[in-house]
């Protein structure tokens, strides 16, 4: 969304960057270590691992 | 030969790629195993395992299965290999692992408990990919998404979201950024400074970097946008948002933009909004010919031009000149042909581009305009250059920037192949990349013959870098192998070498 200090992606460039990591966890540590705040999510398939079943519910907002 | 597969499946037990690959290699070089895989059983996972003949016929697995298959060749064998599998699987965790901190099991949950979270990296099974950024879009979260294998349906929807929220969406398949600061999946530790860079590529994007952070010149931000976004049916949605983001972007005052050539459309497009920009910029498309660019823009077909450009014409390495350098290597196998076997697919672009202006014959499997797509068996007079991150050698497997030993069989073969006289390797370094590839590549190289090929290799990374950029040259330097300051330069003395095999 665009307000008086310009779209979301503009600002991302001038402000701190916060990372939710969902996959791999090795990327966790290298964001710690150059003091990224970072939070891994214990991530697994959703859906019953039906990815179709998935991105039905992601596009529903479930 | 009678070979046995065996199957074990774990329901609702999840592992990410890394630690799957790596205990793959484990049960893989159990004895009498001839192939083994860990995997989720995602439909693109089980049919990569049909295809191997890992997976046993009505073996029904699901997203959320882990699937461990073992082929050996007897029973007693893949039995044992299957055992020390789910033993591995059934460890319990360490201490530092067991008192880690409680951890979210959505995007939702963590956004709640951390509200200041803005950028989601997203690096799941491709499969799963995309509902996962989807979630991220829908909590007004920037993301990079790592994973590849998304369609281009999917892309093009997750970008017009991402548009309309005024959010950036880079990826799919994005394999670098750097944010203020922060390196997002396969990133270098840079200096920071003025210059920005919107990368169509992965590697490409680290080449440039480190160059420039190695010549003294800092990187403001790195902004991946995915290998399509250049394509005609996503128009380059990404590429134009990083263009207004550098445009606003106090810190940054020259942007390189480096792909393939994009469809001719789009170049036309992304020019024109270029044109329009406050920034002065680098237009980097790897393989186009000499291209009109507006006034603010310089053209450069590769990537050290690029980067040459970037710090107003300072060279790289220019201490280092090829003919020079050629005329003192001792052995000149005289077959006359090269070889390159890289992980980063840009440098292979790269050097697709230097091997043909220097007026060599050359085949790639993943050629760029003009040069002739590899078939296996065929034109034996042509280099070949070789994208081993490509997907007909990762699929099911490690990119070889995680795991070197992708590159193994092929050099192998190469060192021992008379029609060589060079081969050209590369080592990526930094974030997420292996720890010591120059170790690796030592090892398998140390008992070459006398009249092996030459060996020269480039290192992308930087002093920063977790490997240290300087200890992995000495390594390689020690080991015999010859190495250039960039890949562009390491191709231009191969081609020395070879122009003069046998003299």
């Amino acid at each position: 969304m665009t307000d008086q200090n310009g779209p979301q992606y503009q600002r991302l460039l001038a402000g701190k960057v916060e990372v939710v990591n969902v996959g791999l966890e090795g990327f966790v540590k290298d964001l710690h270590d150059c003091g990224i705040g970072v939070v891994h999510v214990d991530w697994k398939p959703s859906a019953g691992g039906d990815p179709q079943m998935a991105a039905l519910l992601a596009k529903l907002g479930v | 030969m009678k070979v046995v597969v065996l199957n074990e499946i774990r329901k609702g037990f999840y592992l990410d790629s890394v630690a799957l690959m790596r205990l793959s290699r484990e049960v893989a070089a159990c004895p009498g195993v001839i192939e083994a895989a860990l995997m989720m059983g995602t439909p693109s996972n089980a049919a990569i395992m049909r295809n191997a003949g890992l997976l046993n016929e009505g073996a029904a697995v699901k997203g959320n299965d882990l699937v461990i298959a073992v082929k050996a060749d007897t029973e007693p064998a893949a039995r044992d290999a299957l055992d020390g599998a789910i033993k591995s699987l059934e460890k319990p965790k360490s201490q530092g692992e067991a008192s880690a901190a409680w951890r979210p099991h959505s995007i939702s949950a963590a956004v709640k408990v951390r509200p200041e979270i803005n950028l989601a990296l997203i690096s799941v099974p491709g499969d799963f990919a995309a509902a996962e950024a989807r979630k991220a879009l829908n909590r007004g979260l920037h993301v990079l998404m790592f994973s590849d294998n998304v369609s281009l349906e999917d892309e093009l929807s997750l970008k017009l979201q991402a548009r309309d929220a005024g959010l950036l969406m880079m990826g799919p398949d994005c394999g670098t950024a750097v944010i203020g600061g922060a390196p997002l999946a396969f990133a270098n530790r840079l200096r920071r400074g003025k210059i920005g860079i919107i990368g169509a590529s992965g590697t490409g994007t680290q080449e440039v970097s480190c160059l420039v952070s190695e010549a003294g010149e800092g990187i403001s931000h790195a902004i991946g946008v995915g290998g399509r976004d250049l394509k005609k049916d996503i128009g380059g949605i990404t590429t134009l948002m990083a263009i207004d983001a550098f445009d606003s972007d106090p810190e940054t005052d020259h942007v390189v933009l480096i792909s393939k050539p994009p469809h001719p459309d789009v170049a036309t497009t992304v020019l024109k909004r270029i044109g329009q920009s406050r920034k002065s910029f680098t237009v980097c498309f790897i393989g186009a010919s000499d291209m009109t660019v507006p006034a603010n823009a310089r053209f450069s077909p590769t990537l050290k031009g690029a980067a040459e450009l970037a710090l107003g014409g300072k060279p790289i390495g220019a201490e280092f000149d090829p003919g020079a350098v050629a005329s003192r290597v001792a052995r000149r196998p005289a077959g006359g042909g090269i070889e390159g076997l890289f992980a980063g697919g840009t440098l292979c672009a790269e050097a697709q581009v230097i091997l043909t202006a220097a007026g060599r014959e050359v085949t790639s499997n993943a050629a760029i305009p003009g040069v002739k797509t590899l078939c296996a068996g065929r034109d034996p007079g042509r280099d070949r250059l070789i994208d081993l991150g490509d997907d007909e050698y990762t699929r099911g497997r490690p990119h070889p920037m995680i795991d070197p030993s992708v590159r193994d069989d092929a050099l192998r073969a190469a060192l021992r192949n008379p029609a060589l006289s060079v081969i050209l390797l590369d080592l990526v370094l930094g974030y997420g990349a292996h720890a010591d590839p120059a170790e690796h590549l030592t090892r398998l190289v140390a008992d070459r013959g006398q009249d092996a090929p030459v060996l020269i290799a480039s290192v992308v990374g930087t002093e920063q870098d977790p490997q240290v950029r300087s200890a992995q040259v000495r390594k390689l330097e020690l080991a015999g192998i010859v190495v250039a300051p960039s890949n562009a330069q390491a191709c231009e003395l191969a081609v020395a070498i070879a122009n003069t095999a046998g003299r």
